[in-house]
């Protein structure tokens, strides 16, 4: 088997902040092969989107990211400014959960697109504006012509989020990011944009990291989920494996706070008592415990590693598993 | 049962750059003592100006809210202060809804001296006895500030707060949806609770058809200002009247990989609400339109018992 096109090795990222360091990502080891669909699921304050920043080297200046993130046979974290800013387009691309925050709110689509595709792929004006016609209708965008003379303003949230998604395209990236890309958008458009990204994904044989709170949209369109919780991957297993048997409690609980439709009305929901521990705060055992109800006296003393002891290809980090 | 709060013909207009926006365009609807009725839409569909023109937050522009009997519509200024009491509303971002400057005892407690409550001892016994209602410590909680607790806490303080004048409808505005899934459970169940332990009647707005589902005795589906449908919970999941309730349900992404997701729904997005389509709302992504549904608003119509729906060409007829 060649090299995986995305290997994360130990990844740490430590915040500081005035209450001490917190420890947003805590050793943290993915690998992605290319053409793949990685779901990351987990709570807000989880690390899932501290670890998509460290992925593409946006953290914060003060944060501290320790470990490897070998993308392609390099690791990013050595690379320069100027090598990083020709990665970003071609090879890695970024879809954020509201795409206000992506889109220059001054500058019209068209201009946009078209610097994109004269910036990273050298195509003159108006190729690349033929070009970004045709990636707006790619998208789904009705009128794509008309679009491109409109500012992000003038458009809906599902279509603004389209146009990053075309931006995001537009230099056919080896591997996509979609943190919570569909979290700000209705229940009927984001069931539109999710086929999207996965129609995209596979015309062109595309990785993709999909982030998200909810364990529903990663069920029909990933290969293989990691579930996150206080920094670390807690499970990690092939899509169909990890919903046919959860090994790790949290995972089992979090798929049971989901209200479901196929139960009566007002039937009573198994919540999760208590919440996330203190990200300042680093519990000496595993960080579910205090709100595990299978929690035993050694789960308290130790930090259960993510392992497969049963080589079945299900990784879990857990002393008393399900 | 009898109907506790009955909206006939309710309308709220909005004025937006010298055209007017119907943001709820004649509903007709009741809510009976003691029941929850869920009430569903995407953004922008009316259902949060609904709930806020119930409390008269927003006057409506045409139509009646009757509460137990009394038009709160034509009511003035001061009886509708007394009345307020009796009706209490939870807004969806609880960390904003309460003052970041005082402390949590005070919050609480600030209702009963609204209403006239001026024995402080008496205060403190009722601020406890709710805070432990909904699950918070008095004795840890009450001094303290609201950045101090989270948004699944800071969600029980406004809960809290809701219940200490003993209300009879709370209007919950998407309680629950900014919080996390493991909080969200939580809060739903204390709802529930609560529901049963002061004999509440709900109104619980959400987008989510899973989370309304899981509280409601019936529910409603709003679509651009209009009802589109409205039936008892398990008869409008099992089988839906209008092809907009069957599209929103068949979005909802199930958390079972061998459930293959819906492909090919109706496309694009609800239009403007500034420019709605003519007749039926819907009809412009709706795969069974025709021009019936272009010329004529469909009436809301009873399809089957209980069951209302406002389409010329509904998915299920009289049985």
């Amino acid at each position: 088997m060649s090299a995986p096109l995305l290997s994360i090795e130990g990844v740490s990222v430590e915040l500081p902040t005035p209450r001490g360091l917190l420890r947003a990502v805590d050793r943290v080891d993915l690998t992605l092969e290319a053409g793949r669909t990685l779901g990351v699921v987990g709570e807000s304050g989880c690390g899932k989107t501290m670890l998509s920043r460290a992925i593409l080297q946006l953290l914060p200046k003060r944060a501290k990211l320790d470990g490897r993130v070998m993308f392609g046979g390099r690791d990013l974290a050595g690379l320069s400014r100027e090598a990083l800013r020709r990665l970003r387009g071609p090879e890695l691309a970024v879809v954020f959960q509201d795409p206000m925050t992506s889109l220059n709110p001054v500058l019209t689509i068209g201009t946009q697109i078209v610097e994109t595709l004269q910036v990273h792929l050298g195509m003159s004006g108006i190729a690349a504006t033929k070009r970004g016609a045709e990636l707006l209708a790619a998208v789904g965008i009705p009128a794509p012509e008309q679009r491109l003379r409109q500012y992000p303003s003038q458009l809906s949230g599902g279509m603004r989020q389209r146009v990053a998604i075309a931006i995001a395209l537009s230099c056919e990236p080896k591997l996509l990011i979609a943190d919570e890309p569909t979290t700000a958008l209705d229940v009927t458009v984001q069931a539109q944009i999710l086929d999207l990204l996965a129609r995209e994904q596979q015309r062109r044989h595309m990785a993709m990291i999909l982030i998200t709170h909810d364990l529903g949209v990663v069920a029909g369109r990933t290969d293989e989920v990691a579930v996150m919780y206080a920094g670390r991957v807690v499970e990690r297993a092939p899509t169909p494996r990890l919903f046919a048997h959860m090994r790790m409690p949290y995972t089992e609980a979090l798929l049971a706070a989901i209200p479901r439709l196929d139960s009566a009305p007002h039937t009573p929901l198994p919540a999760i008592g208590g919440r996330p521990p203190d990200p300042t705060r680093p519990l000496p055992g595993c960080s579910f415990a205090p709100r595990c109800r299978y929690v035993e006296d050694d789960c308290r003393a130790a930090k259960p590693p993510l392992a497969d002891p049963e080589r079945a290809g299900s990784l879990y980090a857990c002393w008393h598993p399900r | 049962m009898s109907a506790l709060l009955s909206l006939e013909n309710l309308t709220v207009e909005y004025a937006v750059g010298g055209r007017s926006l119907f943001a709820v365009s004649d509903v007709s609807l009741h809510v009976d003592r003691g029941e929850t009725l869920g009430l569903v839409g995407e953004s922008g569909c009316g259902k949060s100006t609904l709930g806020r023109a119930v409390l008269q937050l927003r006057r409506p522009t045409g139509g009646k809210v009757v509460f137990d009997g009394t038009e709160l519509t034509g009511l003035g200024a001061e009886k509708m202060r007394l009345m307020r009491r009796r009706l209490q509303l939870i807004f969806q971002d609880p960390i904003a809804s309460l003052n970041p400057r005082r402390r949590i005892g005070d919050i609480i407690a600030e209702p009963l001296i609204i209403v006239g409550v001026t024995d402080k001892a008496e205060r403190d016994r009722r601020v406890r006895e709710v805070m432990t209602a909904v699950g918070l410590d008095p004795d840890v909680a009450m001094g303290r500030l609201p950045h101090e607790f989270s948004g699944g806490q800071c969600q029980r303080i406004c809960i809290a707060r809701a219940l200490i004048l003993e209300p009879e409808l709370v209007i919950c505005d998407e309680p629950v949806s900014a919080l996390d899934v493991s909080i969200r459970a939580q809060i739903l169940n204390l709802l529930e609770e609560m529901k049963r332990r002061y004999g509440l009647t709900l109104l619980f707005i959400a987008h989510d058809l899973a989370v309304v589902k899981a509280v409601s005795d019936r529910i409603a589906v709003m679509y651009l200002g209009k009802l589109c449908e409205i039936a008892p919970t398990e008869r409008l999941f099992a089988q839906p009247a209008h092809p907009y309730t069957a599209l929103l349900l068949d979005a909802i992404p199930v958390p079972d990989p061998t459930v293959r997701p819906a492909t090919n729904l109706a496309v694009g997005e609800p239009p403007s609400p500034l420019d709605p389509p003519s007749g039926c709302r819907f009809r412009t992504r709706c795969p069974r339109a025709d021009r019936q549904c272009a010329a004529e608003v469909p009436p809301l119509r009873e399809v089957a018992a209980g069951q209302f729906a406002a389409c010329h060409h509904p998915l299920t007829g009289p049985a």
